[in-house]
């Protein structure tokens, strides 16, 4: 079976989003050109979301891409919800009044995002009434406990997190008289998700993470070369940090069988997540929940089944690292992705590409024989190689697509082979997961100027 | 990397040669990074001082030398031989489309050969032999019109089979080929030492050459040379001769007047690698494979493999920019489609390692052909450059031919081709330059057929009716930047594409073309010819008249209102312009000349007027927009369009009348049509242009008027056997020798240049005769078509090429125009050709080596002409040009 270059191109661009903001005559310019976004599934359905919204209130763009596991209910949900509780925690006290107010009297609601979605991405309505109750209450809260303070990005994101987090159990707790909203707020609750988000305001970026998501920064150095910088640690065995405070949380006598084949009680690979709350709930309070619960709940094995070990919870949190930087007018991108993209590409790879993508300068690092001893036949194949990268970079005018194609069809020169990349997009449902995962990639672009600027105001 | 490469190349053993002249250079030569104060100092004067070491620069100091000229002084910027000159491929090739470039490479390959043994300079020369390949049939035809002229010239060539190419070259790849050229005698040097062994000789001959000495600008005054500012001082000279290379064009134009040497420089790149296994012998052919853009030859047991790719780096664009030189690096991606014909060609060297790709620019000219001679507007100053990388092939030809120049006043053969004054003003924008050149170089391995034109640089000069007859189905060519209509495509009919178009057979405008010469037969035609170079000259007294029956053979002083054709001669009465003079009033004349004779012309006439402020001469070109109505009904049109009797009793043949044509006062019209039909050429000022053109047509329609272009106009001249200057008249051709002594006036009572030689030739007979050729056993619609160039044979045995040809609608005829020599069948001495040489004659032309019979005439059909002429003009009335 193959695939001819059009329907490989068909298949890669159907969830491809690109936004630009836009410009207004000199006003309100924005430090973000604009953004790219697209997804390929391996898992049927798609088990990642992505979310990007501006937000109306106060100033500031939110980009998002969240990782489902054990279902996609956790990840739509927090897709849905994420952006909102964000964006309340960062209200200064009058709107969040002026909101409650309106509310109170049934006037018409400031709009506090405008979202930037793709037709694909959809939000549940079934749901809306409950999740709107549960932010009011959020903000409810905010409004009672008013500080007076002014909010603080970072804090305003791990509030934002640890809250849903907290609302998407209550809710699963509590139930609803509704059977489909029940066993939908339930299914939220027992499937999980990561999250990586980003908060770009000015020159402001903030980095919420939660999980093994990934952002990265493009950054073009002086002689026009392109380096990486993470903006975001991954929550899991990998990182020994993250291992030490897992260890850290529960008693000494633990400690062996916390972490086992580099998952989380040798079960779960993220080690911070959104819903999971077979890790988070007590073993009663499970067992209530799912004996009181739907008979779909009841029949599915993975719910029911409590992880071996599990003795002081909760072991997981959705608690996110931020990470602050202040952008300079060499960043020149942002790139937000699933796990699927940085298990098989490295960041340097990914920065080279989106940066030569968006420069739109194609000329590759010139090659020099120099005193290497290269023959014709290995010269002209790598030349070979390399037009046909040039030739890709023009097919895309999405730069996510674009390092997607790269994902799934580098060969073992760094180039994208059309042969590979008509296989891997052709594997069958259900042997496509072994081979790949769902990828999830938003890059979004900076703009130097606005930067360069609001640099030299500061 | 460079300096890897010219370690690799330099094999300095030319220092031994001349000990004199060691001192002069060796220091520095040996100092090269300390800034050691120059032993030698620069002399106060000298009588040539050339600017350029390479190996144009020296093979022009040789030349001179060799001719005795010795007061001379070489001035190269860096080091001799260091440019271009230093990472040339050095390959001879004697394949030329044109023949004096053909000339230039032969002189240059048999000077070579020799040169080793005159200076004691190894140059590396070795004779491998070249074999150019062809993949398509179209190839083939153009490779054997090649081999049809270097036979004829005794240059050893043949076609051969594909399965002879594999016996001759073990590695190439034949499954695509169709055939192939294989030159015998073509070879390999080594370029760098060539030119040092060039330099070594003329430095015997007392040429001074001095290294790491630039020059900043040449002084003018009054119009010539008077010297040279370098950094190291001033030189006083006569001669100055501008050999700088790829920076010609800027050296041309740091100076007080500026000389236009319209060239610019593209990136040129080639492969070395290291040994084969089996070290290449040295004496393989040279491989050019034209349709895979490549050449390939042996170096160093190893390959040396470069080509000119489809999409060229121009460079240089704003002069000599420093950012430029250094980024000249070997470009990998852009030099794979020619290493992919490479590896396609010769697959065994998939193995073989690289050495390196090395980044040479090579500047190119706006029409492929090389630049020399002297400036039209600074005396004293001459240019050798533009080699659209062919500078080794041409460097020795080039060098004698501008050495003979500057001696003798004129090189000993028709260089009109490379001269400088081909070119005006316009061709020296950078912008026109760069796109231009972005065409040329590709060009150097497309198909060449005939009637192409560049397609780059156009629409600079039009007629105010372009617009106008381009919407009427106007195909357009380009001729000295004027845009002049080939054909009118009806509306509804469809030609090719371009690319499609190109064929060595009947092209698909053969119908449309004989239509329009149907028109101009039957009815009546208009052909805007504004291109035309047209100027006024006019004095207080009697000066214009005087001045001009002295540069002028016929006789001018004729009635006012009469047209001369005449030529413009040279002093052994060769053809430097072929022109018609009006006699406008006692003291004015308008004089017409072929439209790329605006510079030379102009420059010809500006040196031989006499210095005098009651003499004057105006370029009016720009002026008057020039309509041919020609046809037997152009009389009715004009007579109702001016209410004025123009039949031939009122307005005979080679008249000039200044008339009103519409509501349009002050046109002149001229009863000459260029192609012995009947008709009337209508100069117009050109704010009139429209409102003429408009009148005509309508008043037309009745008679059947119709555009026509410039095909037509050819196939009608070519018929009636009129020559047409720059294809088939040129310097060396006398009114003698092409049936023209109607117009020269030996007895006219005043001397006139070219007068003793054309009296000699009246008594002594001539060496060559112009003569029609109609082809007998042709068919038009299955065999090549005959362009130009091709080769007479009378009885078996060569005689002369043909200069231009075109189909005869009227005869159903191909129609050939040449010239026949009689070479003595044992000595090969050129004797006298007779008539009755001529006519007794079996007569032959060869098209790509294929033979068609042909009938001699010295004179055209008389049934063609029907038009009633003044008493004293025979038919051979008109000069023409296309």
């Amino acid at each position: 079976f193959y695939l001819t270059p059009p329907q490989v191109n068909s298949i890669l661009k159907a969830n491809e989003y690109s936004f630009k903001v836009p410009e207004f005559d000199g006003k309100n310019i924005s430090s973000v050109l604009g953004f790219d976004s697209n997804q390929l599934p391996a898992n049927a359905p798609i088990e990642d979301r992505r979310s990007a919204a501006t937000c109306l209130q106060t100033r500031g763009m939110l980009l998002g891409v969240f990782d489902g596991h054990a279902g996609c209910a956790c990840a739509q949900a927090v897709s849905e919800r994420l952006f909102y509780y964000i964006a309340v925690s960062l209200l200064p006290h009058e709107t969040l009044l002026e909101i409650e107010n309106a509310v109170e009297s049934g006037r018409a609601l400031l709009p506090i995002l405008q979202w930037h979605k793709h037709p694909n991405d959809y939000f549940s309505k079934e749901a809306s009434k409950l999740y709107f109750n549960s932010l009011r209450t959020y903000w409810q809260e905010l409004i009672d406990l008013n500080s007076g303070e002014t909010t603080d990005v970072k804090e305003a994101l791990i509030n934002a997190f640890k809250r849903l987090d907290n609302d998407i159990s209550l809710e699963a707790q509590v139930g609803d008289p509704n059977s489909f909203l029940n066993y939908l707020v339930l299914r939220v609750a027992f499937s999980g998700a990561t999250a990586c988000v980003a908060h770009v305001d000015g020159v402001d970026l903030h980095v919420a993470n939660t999980g093994d998501s990934r952002a990265m920064l493009g950054v073009q150095e002086e002689d026009g070369s392109w380096s990486a910088v993470n903006l975001s640690y991954d929550h899991n065995a990998q990182n020994e940090h993250e291992v030490e405070r897992v260890k850290m949380e529960h008693p000494k006598s633990e400690e062996k069988s916390l972490v086992k084949q580099d998952r989380l009680l040798g079960l779960l690979m993220p080690f911070r997540a959104f819903g999971d709350v077979k890790f988070k709930w007590s073993i009663e309070l499970q067992k209530r929940v799912i004996e009181s619960g739907p008979d779909q709940l009841n029949d599915n094995e993975y719910t029911k089944f409590i992880p071996p070990n599990y003795h002081t919870p909760p072991y997981l949190t959705a608690e996110p690292e931020v990470i602050h930087h202040k952008l300079r007018p060499q960043d020149k991108f942002l790139v937000l992705a699933t796990d699927g993209l940085w298990e098989t590409m490295h960041r340097q790879d990914v920065a080279r590409i989106v940066g030569e993508y968006l420069t739109g300068v194609h000329h590759q690092q010139p090659i020099a024989v120099g005193g290497y001893k290269v023959t014709l036949g290995q010269m002209h194949g790598l030349l070979t190689e390399r037009r046909a990268r040039i030739s890709s970079v023009f097919e895309d005018q999405n730069a996510a697509t674009h390092l997607i194609r790269h994902a799934v069809g580098n060969n073992e020169f760094g180039t994208v082979d059309h042969e590979r990349l008509s296989k891997m997009l052709s594997l069958p449902e259900e042997l496509a997961r072994m081979y790949r995962d769902d990828i999830t990639i938003i890059v979004v672009q900076f703009n130097s100027h606005v930067i360069g600027a609001c640099q030299n105001e500061e | 990397a460079a300096g890897m490469f010219l370690r690799l190349l330099s094999d300095v053993r030319w220092r031994a040669a001349n000990p004199k002249w060691r001192r002069m250079t060796c220091s520095q030569r040996s100092t090269s990074s300390t800034a050691e104060p120059h032993a030698v100092f620069l002399p106060a004067q000298a009588q040539v001082v050339i600017c350029g070491g390479g190996i144009m620069g020296t093979s022009v100091a040789y030349h001179l030398s060799k001719m005795g000229w010795k007061d001379i002084v070489l001035l190269e910027q860096g080091r001799l031989a260091a440019g271009t000159t230093r990472f040339c491929a050095g390959i001879v090739s004697t394949a030329r489309q044109v023949s004096i470039e053909l000339k230039m490479a032969d002189y240059s390959n048999k000077l070579y050969q020799q040169l080793e043994q005159e200076t004691g300079v190894k140059t590396g020369y070795t004779k491998t032999g070249s074999i150019s390949l062809a993949q398509t049939q179209d190839r083939l035809i153009s490779l054997k019109r090649i081999a049809s002229s270097l036979n004829v010239m005794g240059i050893p060539c043949e076609i051969i089979t594909p399965k002879q190419v594999a016996q001759l070259h073990p590695l190439i790849n034949i499954h695509d080929l169709v055939g192939a050229m294989y030159v015998p005698e073509d070879a390999l040097v080594s370029s760098a030492n060539v030119s040092l062994a060039l330099a070594t000789a003329a430095s015997w001959n007392g040429v001074q050459i001095h290294e790491r000495t630039s020059v900043s600008h040449v002084s003018v005054q009054k119009g010539r040379v008077t010297g040279v500012e370098t950094d190291r001082g001033q030189i006083q000279c006569q001669y100055f001769v501008n050999c700088a290379g790829q920076w010609a064009y800027e050296l041309g134009h740091s100076g007080e007047e500026p000389v236009n040497i319209p060239l610019h420089a593209c990136e040129h790149f080639y492969l070395l690698t290291h040994p084969l296994k089996e070290p290449l012998a040295s004496d393989l052919p040279t491989i050019v494979d034209p349709d895979g853009r490549i050449y390939i030859r042996n170096w160093q047991g190893g390959i040396l493999s470069g080509g000119f790719e489809k999409n060229p780096k121009p460079l240089f664009t704003e002069g000599r920019n420093q950012l430029e030189i250094q980024t000249l690096q070997e470009d990998w991606d852009h030099f794979e489609p020619l290493l992919s014909a490479l590896l396609r060609r010769m697959p065994d060297l998939e193995a073989l390692q690289i050495m390196q790709l090395v980044n040479c620019p090579e500047s190119f000219t706006p029409d492929m052909r090389c630049i020399m001679g002297e400036s039209p507007t600074v005396r004293g100053y001459f240019v050798l450059a533009g080699m659209n990388s062919a500078g080794i092939s041409y460097g020795g030809g080039a060098g004698k031919y501008l050495a003979e120049w500057m001696v003798n006043g004129y090189p000993s053969e028709n260089v009109w081709p490379l001269d400088l004054k081909r070119f005006g003003t316009l061709q020296s924008s950078r912008t026109f330059l760069r796109h231009r050149v972005m065409e040329v170089m590709p060009l150097m391995c497309d198909l060449k057929v005939p009637r192409w034109d560049f397609q780059t640089g156009r629409q600079l000069r039009t007629s105010p009716l372009y617009d106008r007859l381009d919407a009427q189905g106007a195909r357009w060519m380009e001729k000295h930047g004027f845009e002049r209509v080939k054909y009118f495509v009806p509306p509804g009919k469809d030609l090719l594409d371009l690319d499609q178009s190109k064929t060595f057979y009947k092209p698909d405008w053969f119908d449309i073309v004989g239509s329009e010469v149907k028109c101009c037969k039957e009815a009546v035609c208009v052909i805007d010819m504004s291109s035309f170079t047209k100027f006024e000259i006019s004095s207080t007294g009697d000066q214009a008249l005087e001045s001009l029956q002295y540069l002028f053979s016929n006789d001018l002083d004729v009635p006012v209102g009469h047209v001369v054709h005449t030529g413009m001669l040279n002093e052994k009465g060769g053809y430097e312009n072929d022109c018609s003079i009006a006699r406008l009033s006692k003291r004015s004349f308008f004089m017409i000349s072929p439209t790329d004779q605006q510079v030379h012309c102009w420059a010809w006439l500006k040196n031989r007027l006499p210095e005098d402020s009651n003499l004057t001469m105006e370029d009016v070109t720009w002026k008057y927009t020039a309509l041919n109505l020609i046809g037997p009904r152009a009389v009715d049109v004009l007579s109702e369009l001016s209410y004025v009797p123009v039949t031939p009793e009122h307005f005979p043949s080679l008249f000039c009348k200044e008339m009103s044509v519409g509501y349009a006062n002050g046109i002149r019209v001229m009863s000459i049509t260029h192609t012995g039909e009947p008709g009337f050429m209508l100069y117009i000022p050109i704010e009139y242009a429209l409102h003429v053109y408009n009148e005509v047509m309508n008043m037309g329609q009745k008679y059947g008027i119709r555009n026509a272009g410039y095909y037509a106009l050819r196939s009608l001249r070519i018929e009636k056997f009129f020559a047409f200057w720059g294809q088939d008249l040129d310097a060396f051709t006398t009114p003698m020798e092409c049936g023209r002594e109607f117009q020269v006036k030996l007895e006219k009572g005043t001397q006139f240049v070219g007068q003793e030689a054309l009296l000699e030739q009246k008594q002594n007979g001539v060496y060559k005769r112009f003569t029609m050729f109609i082809l007998e056993d042709h068919d038009t619609d299955m065999d090549l078509w005959p362009w130009w160039g091709e080769p007479i044979f009378r009885n078996g045995r060569y005689v002369g090429k043909t200069t231009s040809s075109a189909y005869s609608y009227t005869l159903e005829r191909h129609v050939c125009l040449g010239f026949v020599q009689h070479f003595d069948e044992k000595t090969g001495e050129e004797l006298v050709v007779t008539t009755d040489f001529i006519n007794q004659g079996e007569y032959e032309i060869d098209i790509a080596g294929q033979r068609f019979q042909a009938k001699a005439k010295l004179y055209p059909f008389s049934s063609l002409f029907t038009h009633r002429r003044r008493k004293d003009e025979v038919e051979l009335s008109g000069y023409q040009r296309e």
